[in-house]
């Protein structure tokens, strides 16, 4: 009695009859993972399935990172077939380890390069199948309620008015982040590139986790500005939201990337899947509005919706010339992305409030001329550029190895360790932008 | 950590014998558990956080990583911020839960089971929509600050920075006080009070004096819930974009790609020990002291009638906290039904759309979710019976460790418990063809092993309320160890199992982290997951919150249904119900 009434109460019973339905029988599987929206690979799962009748697709949705750990985990016997993602850091770190399989998908409609960087990967083990630029998107309620500009290139997004409305995502979360970066660093070289990052976060309102997490606020006016990839702003246009955005002038436009999972249970079917997303058909599905990617078929753009921009016909690169290192973009990469975190999304704080002193001295200097306190500013601003080291530095091979491990242990200093030195170094020099900001406040009265 | 230890084989009177056999099946029952928790719990976690013992690159042993850990001016400050944060969120907490747990046990209260569901409803507040809903509502540029901005010209920025996460932790988690604390207000002895009462103490002096007190186990099971979750969650810092506190450090370490970086495991292992420091600080404060009544007929606290004082305050209360505290719940219900929202108090139009867009595509999402949820909850109170009263009851060596070894679990990144079962079941393979890490069940054991703690602490508190003299009157009458835990301990424990189960129920409904890494067909997947997936992409944010509402109506239901059998069980004559 007592029992059953425990069971009534709960009223679980009827529940544990019925077990987690068991996949189809009796037609193949194509297990596919990827972090892209549920839009996009649903599209392509019905679009392929209609046309591959025997073959189902089965779709498992991880962000980029739970991913990459997913395939890791599992290479002894892969389930996975397709690795489906945007970050191109992600595929290299997949080829590195041997998780990837060579493909060269016979579609000819793709040329080998957009700008200076390669649309498939040169080695053969990735092809990308859409193309993306970084781009500063706006929700247009917010700037017009706030009053707010809207920009056109990475160096208004420091603009004084902007303090406190814009976001980006942390590069070390966030693969299109980083490569933003990159090409910022590498357009405008070291120095300038840091200054200009530092002076764009000295006006951010945060440094967010997720990279879904800055298109998410625009879209819903939790801030005014964003840096976004060019299909974030698309997708949420698509859908109806307020927002606009721009391509800065000196981004690179970078391929989505799809590729074939090593040893996977279903290698064939994985091909098929990937010469259909580069055919025709296949790329027309990206314009879909709730998808809005932008195809790597040249041809297929002229089937596109109005507004679409045409990344062939945009000049990339600061001067429509730059030509973006991959390699060393590469050799860097996690010491751009530790020196981010270190020096600015764990010190934002203190960032933000040495450039709003800044901020608010520079507008009365625009009203009354201080030679001492423009000095004074100067010198601020100085501060703040510091970095801890050289561009040669970045990629030597004592960081390398500090950050991935080396065989001789004990020699060199250990990641932590580095960390730590340039977090200290950043926060000194913050302090002292703060001060010298605080006097020039005083004397510019 | 071998539990089971030689019994003499020697032999003895019967009585001894018996005795030995009482042992011998505690023995039994407690390695049972050990090896449960050591397949499922211990050895994934163990072959995850060695990383913080090497050396990067060699893979030698090291304590280098906690020398710079300890060196570390971010971690530090991480530390603090946890500690602190945590802290205020229990305090926070309190100051929600106290109010409505008295009141709904202490006076004839007609609302009072309503509250007590509504009350558990913020404990689902599903990943990331939760947080979306929050920010609509709460944030900088959310409808509050938007209508206040209008009308007032101010901004109150509650959803920001420290304060921000205390106030979304004492709103998400404050259930595990107001659970555990009305369980044991309502097992009070009513002699208690009335003995209290004819030697003069009334009003705030009896609260103080008698009944808080006597409530202390409930009291002390659910702060200590609510100081190590607040301590080692991740989603909602990250959410509000707060990094220096250490369980987000660790989580960002840990799944930052291509480098195995060690300070991030070193984290989770300061968060295990840090948590498990907690739970034995809050033993201790309880250890010595007896909290049972032998009398259970009182059923907790006498009822009083509020004068019409009293009911104008108590609802004014009440209401004013729900309001707080189902915030949240709304803002998602708002989202669900909304076209377009975007820098506007309210949507721009309503649709049911996005409830037909789940329904149509994915109502398998709901099903399993109730399974893998059902059976989290159902592993939960299995276990967190038998050690709570392997502990409380017996002398089963080690049986304290069984204890903190399952707390553990609470501090274990749910990230980290599922690399490690993929790592360490991976190549195991089912009978029946395929991995099993990739089986289903498996997402049901790692919810039970994550939500363990909230049942174990619940049935606890429960056990500590229940006097060992009814157990011995039952096993001088006769009757075996065995019956006398059946039909004597457990069923006088049954409020606080009810109460454990309709923690980890609730939360193991909305778990995402460790599912994440387990789910590898959307078949099994359940419900956060297709949140998760659905909420990525502006076009989902309405199916998504459309799924978040769903899960909260599930749990809303399950817990009114027990709550209902509990109101109803301690309503009737407990003791002649089907003997």
């Amino acid at each position: 009695m007592k029992r059953r009434d425990f069971l009534i109460g709960s009223c679980f019973a009827p529940i544990i009859l019925s077990f987690p339905a068991k996949a189809q029988e009796g037609r193949q599987t194509l297990s596919v993972v990827t972090s892209l929206p549920k839009e996009l690979s649903s599209a392509y799962k019905a679009a392929f399935e209609k046309k591959n009748p025997n073959i189902s697709v089965e779709i498992q949705q991880r962000g980029t990172q739970a991913a990459v750990t997913f395939l890791r985990e599992t290479k002894s016997k892969s389930s996975t077939d397709i690795f489906w993602a945007s970050a191109p850091d992600a595929f290299e770190v997949l080829k590195a380890e041997g998780l990837l399989e060579k493909f060269t998908p016979s579609e000819t409609g793709v040329p080998a390069k957009i700008g200076e960087y390669p649309i498939n990967d040169p080695e053969g083990y990735y092809a990308g199948f859409a193309l993306s630029g970084a781009a500063i998107m706006w929700n247009l309620r917010y700037i017009r309620a706030n009053r707010l500009p809207q920009v056109k290139s990475w160096d208004e997004l420091a603009l004084a008015p902007l303090f406190d409305h814009v976001a980006m995502a942390m590069p070390s979360r966030s693969g299109s982040t980083h490569l933003t970066l990159e090409t910022m660093l590498q357009a405008r070289g070291w120095k300038d590139g840091w200054t200009l990052i530092k002076s764009i976060c000295g006006n951010m309102r945060l440094i967010t986790e997720r990279s879904y997490g800055v298109p998410d606020g625009v879209t819903s006016g939790q801030f005014g500005y964003g840096v976004v990839l060019d299909y974030q702003a698309l997708a949420s246009r698509g859908a109806g939201f307020p927002v606009e955005f721009v391509h800065p002038s000196d981004t690179t436009i970078v391929p989505s990337n799809i590729g074939v999972v090593k040893n996977g249970p279903n290698t064939a079917a994985a091909r098929q899947f990937i010469e259909f997303m580069l055919s025709e058909d296949g790329q027309v599905l990206l314009f879909k509005p709730s998808v809005g990617r932008l195809p790597v078929r040249p041809a297929s753009y002229k089937q596109a919706p109005a507004g679409t921009p045409n990344p062939f016909e945009i000049k990339w690169g600061a001067t429509g010339g730059f030509k973006f290192n991959v390699e060393l973009s590469e050799k860097r990469y996690a010491v751009v992305d530790a020196l981010f975190d270190q020096t600015i999304t764990f010190q934002l704080d203190a960032l933000k409030s040495a450039v709003k002193t800044i901020h608010k001295v520079e507008a009365k200097l625009a009203d009354r001329k201080n030679a001492d306190a423009a000095a004074l500013i100067a010198k601020a601003r100085g501060a703040i550029a510091q970095m801890p080291f050289d561009e040669q530095q970045a990629a030597s091979k004592e960081f390398t190895d500090a950050f991935h491990g080396s065989s001789n242990t004990g020699k060199g200093a250990r990641q932590a360790e580095l960390e730590q030195q340039w977090a200290s170094f950043a926060r000194d020099n913050y302090a002292k932008a703060q001060q010298l900001a605080n006097k020039a406040e005083e004397l510019a009265i | 950590m071998s539990l089971i230890t030689k019994t003499d084989a020697v032999v003895r009177p019967a009585f001894a014998v018996r005795l030995g056999r009482i042992a011998l099946g505690q023995y039994a029952s407690a390695a049972l558990i050990a090896l449960f928790l050591i397949v499922f719990l211990v050895v994934p976690v163990l072959t995850v956080i060695t990383a913080a013992f090497q050396a990067k690159g060699s893979g030698s042993f090291t304590l280098i990583n906690f020398y710079d850990f300890a060196l570390n001016d971010l971690l530090r400050r991480s530390l603090w911020n946890s500690l602190y944060v945590s802290c205020m969120a229990v305090l926070w907490a309190t100051v929600l839960a106290l109010p409505l747990a008295y009141i709904t046990t202490r006076f004839e209260f007609k609302g009072a089971l309503l509250i007590q569901t509504l009350g558990v409803i913020p404990l689902i507040m599903p990943p990331f929509a939760g947080a979306i809903a929050m920010q609509l509502l709460f944030g900088r540029n959310g409808s509050i600050n938007l209508l206040l901005g209008d009308w007032f010209g101010i901004n109150i920025p509650v959803m920001e920075g420290l304060s921000g996460v205390i106030f979304v932790q004492s709103v998400h988690y404050f259930p595990f006080i107001l659970i555990n604390l009305s369980t044991s207000l309502r097992n009070i002895d009513s002699a208690m009070e009335e003995a209290a009462q004819n030697l003069g103490a009334h009003g705030f002096r009896l609260f103080r004096r008698i009944v808080f007190p006597l409530a202390m186990p409930g009291y002390i099971a659910g702060s200590s819930l609510v100081f190590v979750k607040v301590f080692d969650d991740l989603a909602t810092p990250l959410l509000l974009n707060v990094q220096d506190m250490l369980a987000p450090q660790a989580f960002l370490r840990i799944t930052s790609i291509g480098i195995s970086d060690p300070i991030g495991y070193v984290i989770a292992v300061m968060l295990i020990i840090f948590s498990v420091f907690a739970l034995w600080l809050a033993s201790f404060a309880t250890r010595g002291k007896d909290y049972s009544t032998i009398q259970r007929g009182g059923g907790g606290l006498s009822k009083r009638q509020m004068t019409r004082v009293d009911a104008l305050f108590a609802y004014g209360l009440i209401i004013f906290i729900l309001a707080i505290v189902l915030a949240p719940h709304i803002g998602l219900l708002l989202l669900s039904l909304a076209t377009i929202w975007s820098y506007s108090p309210l949507p721009d139009d309503y649709t049911f759309a996005h409830y037909l867009t789940i329904f149509d595509e994915s109502p398998q999402l709901i099903t399993n979710t109730l399974i893998y949820a059902t059976l989290a909850g159902v592993i939960g109170v299995t276990l967190g019976t038998a050690i709570s009263y392997l502990v409380a009851r017996t002398k089963v060596l080690g049986a304290q460790w069984l204890d903190y070894i399952a707390m553990s679990a609470l501090a274990v990144p749910g990230v980290v418990l599922g690399m490690g079962y993929l790592r360490t079941y991976y190549d195991v393979q089912l009978p029946w063809g395929g991995s099993l890490a990739a089986f289903w069940g498996m997402i049901a054991i790692a919810l039970g092993v994550r939500r363990l703690p909230y049942a174990l602490r619940a049935c606890s508190a429960a056990l500590q309320q229940v006097s060992v003299s009814l157990e011995e009157a039952a096993e001088n009458i006769g009757a075996t160890k065995t019956a006398s835990i059946r039909r004597i301990v457990v069923p006088l424990m049954t409020g606080g199992i009810v109460a454990g189960f309709v923690t980890s129920f609730a939360t193991a409904a909305v778990e995402l982290s460790a599912t994440m890494m387990l789910v590898q067909s959307t078949a099994n997947a359940p419900l956060s997951y297709g949140l998760y997936v659905f909420i990525q992409s502006p076009a989902g944010r309405g199916p998504g919150a459309a799924l978040g509402v769903i899960a909260v109506i599930i749990v809303g239901v399950c817990t009114y249904l027990s709550h209902a059998y509990l109101e109803r069980r301690t309503a009737l004559p407990a003791r002649d119900d089907g003997h």
